[in-house]
């Protein structure tokens, strides 16, 4: 394989369900042996790309490919070198740890004996060993998620798709999971990741795109994204009765309305010079007598990117009620 | 990554789909034996059936029936019963598949280089297996209260056999169902809707002989009483059945109302299969 080639690309596709625009032109591409993140509230349309790349879904339009296989000409061989884990973890209840997984290893077409021994080797690498042989039904919801992994990787594919894996998990089994997604790009494996949470992708991404609306409405690395939206922001913490001085003065510092929180009395204002305009912020505070409870100049948050590409923060719509749980999937449109 | 690959592709045999078959039959069989509570309270439905219309309604319907049930009303019950409760275990195809879609373990199959097929193959066929072993606990039951066979037992395994059939054949219609309704609590409703109405105007529980014409009519060609009439000429022999039927003629009709629904539906499930996961 050509490293000029992208391991996943999708150009231009459109989905629809009756009067909802799932995918309305998504077009996306990155090379191998990254962790793409893809940042979107619920709703996005985040699960319904991840499913047209997955050959779940054909898309109305548009062209989609997983390394190097065209998933809507040949579904088939597409799905020999994709791994899924959606965002239910699908495992059965009912069987062992070791039998959900061989199954999955004997469904990629291995003999018994072979699937037995990747399962092993699978259970080992997730650190399940020692609860593999017992029922899933006494698994927590973390291991249980694990366990979904596990059986995404059995058939050693060379795309991972993961649709939110660490939605309600514990914060441990998140770190677990996290821990478990670096180990295996070293190994090599390209994972595509969906997540509502901005510091998953910041934490865990090589690369992200930002989804709103059916659209991908920024892509690039975290500092990337962060830098577009124009370098350094500086945090200015007031007095509550020094704050109406303090916004006209970095107002004219700032040559806009500086973003405030009235309720944390803190102003963010964007650091065009960096360092310079830091200092240059408190000296003008100092001649207006203005003396900060703390001023910090950083790096714009993932939120902030979000807000400016999108409009809206990704919490506002991700703290909508989630629909449905586990029992309900019928109409989705994520 | 290519040694990988080939180690795949050795590994794929033309019996792919055999194999597929295989793996999920075994799969949805294993959760009857984890769980073998839900198999005995499926067992509980047609025991309490046998009881009760053996004791309350058997002393009187036992006038009207052919004295090839050698005067026990539970042997003409207990051939009825066995297609009754093959048709009602059918249902569990419904159920699984709702489940199974609910879970998304259908999106996981449907993400991996397996045959499409096995997943409807491999749920219809283990609960036939199911099924089965629902019919023979009934079956001892039946002895223990009084039920003989009045031909051999050779009679009564092709009897079986016939019963698990048409119970195999009612699976696709009732993956139809469920793959429509989609919805595991809704399908548990659903699945008896068109069952009932078939099963009472029928030959399970009494002659059809008493029913008024218009009735008697459709409940004589219906596909339960022809495959009801194939067992109870199986098991009873042919005395029990109507003037003018015989039990290779029965058994002929109940295959051919098997084959007519298994051509209509096992490419209707597949279709719906496609359209209801995308």
């Amino acid at each position: 394989m050509s490293s000029t080639t992208p391991i996943v690309s999708a150009a231009d596709v459109v989905k629809t369900f009756g009067d909802i625009v799932a995918l309305d032109g998504v077009s996306l591409e990155f090379d191998q042996g990254i962790v793409y993140a893809l940042l979107g509230p619920n709703g996005a349309g985040k699960t319904t790309i991840i499913r047209v790349l997955t050959t779940l879904l054909r898309p109305d339009s548009g062209t989609a490919s997983v390394a190097g296989v065209d998933v809507l000409a040949d579904p088939k061989t597409a799905r020999t070198r994709l791994g899924l884990a959606g965002q239910f973890a699908a495992v059965d209840d009912y069987l062992t740890g070791r039998e959900n997984v061989e199954m999955v290893g004997r469904l990629y077409g291995m003999t018994s004996a072979n699937a037995r021994r990747r399962a092993g080797e699978v259970l080992e690498k997730i650190d399940l060993s020692e609860a593999a042989d017992r029922n899933v039904r006494t698994y927590s919801g973390g291991m249980r998620r694990r366990l979904d992994l596990a059986a995404s990787m059995v058939g050693r594919p060379q795309v991972l798709f993961l649709d939110e894996p660490t939605t309600g998990v514990d914060p441990r089994s998140r770190l677990d999971i996290w821990a478990l997604i670096k180990e295996l790009i070293d190994a090599g494996t390209t994972i595509l990741l969906t997540t509502q949470y901005l510091d998953e992708a910041d934490q865990i991404a090589d690369r992200i795109g930002v989804i709103d609306r059916g659209k991908l409405v920024a892509d690039g690395t975290a500092n990337e994204l962060k830098a577009k939206l124009g370098g350094d922001v500086i945090d200015l913490h007031l007095q509550a009765d020094d704050c109406a001085a303090g916004l006209r003065v970095v107002a004219e510092i700032a040559g806009e309305d500086p973003s405030f929180d009235a309720d944390l009395n803190m102003l963010t204002i964007p650091a065009r010079d960096g360092v310079n305009t830091l200092m240059e912020t408190a000296r003008r505070l100092d001649e207006n007598q203005i003396v900060p409870l703390d001023i910090a100049l950083r790096k714009p948050t993932l939120d902030e990117v979000f807000m400016a590409y999108t409009g809206h923060t990704a919490e506002e719509v991700a703290k909508a009620p989630k629909n449905g749980g586990r029992g309900r999937r019928g109409r989705r449109t994520e | 990554m290519t040694a990988t690959t080939a180690t795949q592709q050795s590994d794929r045999a033309p019996g792919r789909l055999i194999s597929d078959i295989a793996v999920l039959t075994q799969r949805n069989l294993l959760r009857n034996i984890r769980l073998p509570q839900v198999l005995l309270f499926s067992t509980v439905q047609p025991v309490m059936f046998l009881l009760l219309f053996t004791y309350v309604f058997g002393g009187a319907i036992g006038q009207a029936i052919p004295p090839a049930a050698d005067g026990k009303y539970v042997n003409w019950l207990i051939p009825g019963l066995m297609v009754q409760f093959a048709v009602f275990g059918s249902g569990q195809t419904a159920i699984g598949l709702t489940e199974d879609l609910s879970k998304g373990v259908i999106d996981r199959f449907r993400s991996l280089p397996m045959a499409r097929s096995a997943v409807l193959a491999g749920r219809t066929i283990s609960d036939v297996f199911r099924n089965g072993f629902v019919l023979t606990l009934m079956l001892l039951v039946g002895f223990l209260i009084g039920f003989r066979w009045q031909t051999n037992l050779l009679g009564l395994i092709a009897g079986m056999a016939v019963a698990l059939l048409f119970s195999f054949a009612f699976s696709w219609v009732m993956a139809c169902v469920g793959l429509l309704v989609k919805n595991p609590e809704a399908v548990q409703a659903a699945v008896f809707l068109p069952v009932f109405p078939l099963v009472f105007a029928s030959s399970v529980f009494v002659p059809t002989a008493t029913m008024p014409g218009w009735l008697q009519a459709f409940a004589d060609n219906q596909p339960i009483t022809v495959t009801v009439n194939a067992l109870r000429g199986l098991i009873l022999g042919e005395d029990a059945l109507e003037a003018g039927q015989t039990t290779i003629g029965q058994i002929f009709l109940a295959v051919v109302w098997a084959s007519i629904t298994l051509a209509i539906f096992v490419p209707l499930a597949v279709r719906l299969y496609r359209r209801t996961v995308n």
